[in-house]
């Protein structure tokens, strides 16, 4: 993976002492709270409901292991003991004091770590599929790209002010695990006559006004990308409201300019730029291509594994959930759940970050990453280490044998922490995780996703099953949307209608899950399958029951 | 004064703990719900919501938040309120776990 530069280092050595300085001048009366704010969050750090939380980048989803034990100290040091990863990729330690924010920057920095651009109208950290680099079905790792993004935006002089947040998602594969459709720009790599380049797909994005990304250009060759999406930012950037935050984002700009001016626009500006770029992008580019080479697999039996497979069933209940096919032969990607039943959905105690760093240094190549689905992945692992991997596993209550069940819930930290939240999502997803954990393996793959306000960063959206939480008259109420998908075959879930108080949202999800068994051809046919083929109004019947209208708001 | 107006307390957040705190009677800053003065009448409200204001070198974000009157003191009127004097719900964190509410 790639190593902080001099030059890295240098930058942000300067950026954390110029912060440590502010916070000094904030608390000194020096700087008021208007001052303060745009810079406390252009350096990750937001004022909650009950706390500060800093928000930390881990770009692309990639850690090592002793940045991993890093983020356990920080979390011992100054925290709770917990850190809580996020759906963009991202981890946030909720309860960090101001005057210890400086040490806890200086604490990532050391290993390579920062907190810059996780907030602000500017673009964010770049997101990529977590199965990159190991992934069967994968044209070529996205990471290089996605690095040298990183390195393009970060601190970017012209796109430190955008008219709203940017958020760039990649994926190296034709199956969509980076939800590329709901981000202002979307990457897909592609192949045109042997030639590498990518699909840009813009102003997807979910919140209030969701839209799913259109095709901008169907092939960029690899070596114009960067300066095609410099002429995209900059034609965000001049022609982009800046009036209505609300109106702001690129996807309204795409909405009322119409994509084919758009691309017009951003043709003339990249045509413009493109003579600027002298190639430097691509030096540095095949540079990181070196430093995401693939770590050197080992030619080992994997009969350890098959024994366990056939004779341990929680072993197999397992590999059967939590296992992803591999390109090397021999090799398995691991997810861990974070989503153990009960629990909250993203959420790793130090101890067990510290274990998951183990086993990622003693079985796993060095490599972790986070999802967007808020599990880890251990994207190298050889099947002979498994049987073991799996035990050690156990043993921190990280075993959880439910990736892509009902119970692997992606939840927004919602009204227990965010300010912005109009409802709670965890509690939520810890009891519909209960409710379902005797027969989940039965219901099958089903994606649920909440958000606790309209903003979606829970993806409500595009879940199977989307979960919305409002607060309406002063009281918590529940919007459910069917037949959202986050994949390649991205759509908008449809609203079933009223919403559900907080105490009818478990029962109400209960019925649409009858609903569906009752409705299914076979076991294998999955909820949105029979969605595709039914439709949503049988699940309306379900869910609106005669007697069940009183309760509905 | 405005029939419309809502009882309520001046709170916001302490700026070196970000953890919420409530004006009291005595022009003192709890970090306990029930020790905040109720305010009925707007005017009121209003003047010591701008004093709490007037202090950036020690609150963040100083606001009127709905309350009413409870057997112990001041109690929220709303379930974000509730929150904010308790704590989160996922675990025994913030206030409920030092007693504080």
């Amino acid at each position: 993976m790639y190593r902080y530069s001099e030059f890295d280092r240098d930058f942000l050595a300067t950026r954390n002492a110029q912060f440590r300085a502010q916070v000094e001048r904030r608390i000194s009366g020096a700087l008021t709270e208007d001052e303060f704010k745009p810079l406390r969050l252009m350096n990750g750090l937001y004022l909650q409901l009950h706390a500060y939380m800093l928000r930390v980048a881990i770009p692309y989803g990639t850690l090592n292991s002793v940045q991993m034990r890093q983020l356990a100290m920080i979390a011992d040091r100054w925290d709770k003991g917990y850190g809580h990863f996020t759906t963009r990729q991202n981890i946030q330690f909720n309860w960090p004091r101001l005057r210890d924010v400086p040490d806890m920057l200086d604490a990532l920095a050391d290993v390579g770590m920062h907190a810059i651009q996780t907030s602000g109208n500017c673009v964010r950290n770049v997101t990529a599929d977590h199965f990159a680099g190991a992934a069967a079905d994968e044209i070529a790792d996205p990471r290089p790209v996605a690095e040298l993004l990183r390195q393009w935006s970060t601190d970017h002089p012209e796109f430190q002010f955008l008219p709203r947040k940017f958020k760039i998602a990649i994926t190296g594969s034709p199956n969509d695990r980076a939800v590329t459709r709901a981000h202002d720009i979307g990457l897909r790599m592609v192949l045109q006559n042997g030639q590498r380049g990518f699909e840009v797909i813009v102003g997807g994005g979910l919140g209030r006004t969701p839209v799913i990304g259109k095709v901008l250009a169907e092939f960029i060759p690899e070596a114009d990308l960067l300066p095609y999406i410099e002429a995209i930012l900059s034609t965000y950037n001049s022609f982009g409201r800046r009036d209505n935050k609300y109106k702001a984002r690129i996807k309204i700009m795409v909405n009322e300019l119409g994509l084919e001016e758009v691309r017009a626009r951003v043709q003339r500006r990249f045509d413009t730029l493109r003579a600027e770029w002298g190639g430097a992008d691509q030096a540095i580019l095949n540079d990181l291509r070196r430093a995401f080479a693939p770590p050197a697999f080992r030619v080992a039996s994997t009969e350890a594994y098959d024994i366990a497979y056939e004779n341990d069933p929680v072993f197999r209940s397992f590999a059967d959930t939590n296992l992803a096919g591999h390109w090397q032969d021999g090799y398995a990607i691991v997810t861990i759940s974070l989503k153990a039943h009960g629990a909250t959905p993203g959420d790793a105690t130090s101890d067990q970050m510290r274990l998951m760093a183990e086993l990622a240094e003693r079985y796993g190549h060095d490599e972790l990453r986070i999802s967007h689905e808020q599990n880890v992945i251990l994207p190298h692992v050889h099947k002979s280490d498994l049987p073991a991997l799996h035990a050690a596993l156990q043993g921190a209550g990280l075993a959880t044998a439910n990736v892509g069940l009902i119970s692997d819930i992606i939840a927004c930290p919602g009204m227990d922490y965010c300010a912005l939240a109009t409802a709670r999502s965890i509690p939520v997803a810890q009891e519909i995780a209960t409710a379902f954990e005797a027969r989940e393996q039965d219901i099958g793959g089903l994606k649920i996703k909440i958000s606790g306000c309209i903003n979606a960063c829970g993806h409500h959206h595009v879940g199977h099953i989307g979960i919305l939480g409002l607060d309406r008259a002063g009281v918590e109420n529940y919007q459910i949307t069917l037949g959202g998908d986050a994949a390649e075959t991205a759509a908008l879930g449809e609203r079933a209608g009223p919403g559900f108080a907080y105490d009818q949202i478990v029962p109400a999800i209960e019925r649409v899950i009858d609903a569906y068994l009752s409705l299914r051809k076979a076991p294998h046919e999955t909820f949105i399958e029979v969605y595709q083929r039914l439709g949503a109004q049988v699940f309306k019947d379900a869910l609106y029951q005669p007697g069940d209208r009183a309760n509905a708001a | 004064m405005s029939i419309r107006f809502t009882p309520s307390v001046v709170t916001a957040n302490d700026l070196l703990i970000g953890d919420v705190v409530y004006l009291t009677p005595q022009g003192g800053w709890s970090r306990i719900h029930a020790e905040a003065e109720l305010f009925t009448e707007q005017a009121a409200a209003e003047a010591a919501l701008a004093a709490a204001q007037a202090q950036p070198d020690r609150l963040v974000g100083a606001y009127l938040a709905p309350a009413r009157d409870g057997a112990d003191g001041p109690e929220p009127a709303h379930f974000r309120e509730v929150f904010r004097a308790r704590g989160p719900s996922n675990y025994p964190h913030g206030k409920q776990a030092e007693r504080m509410c």
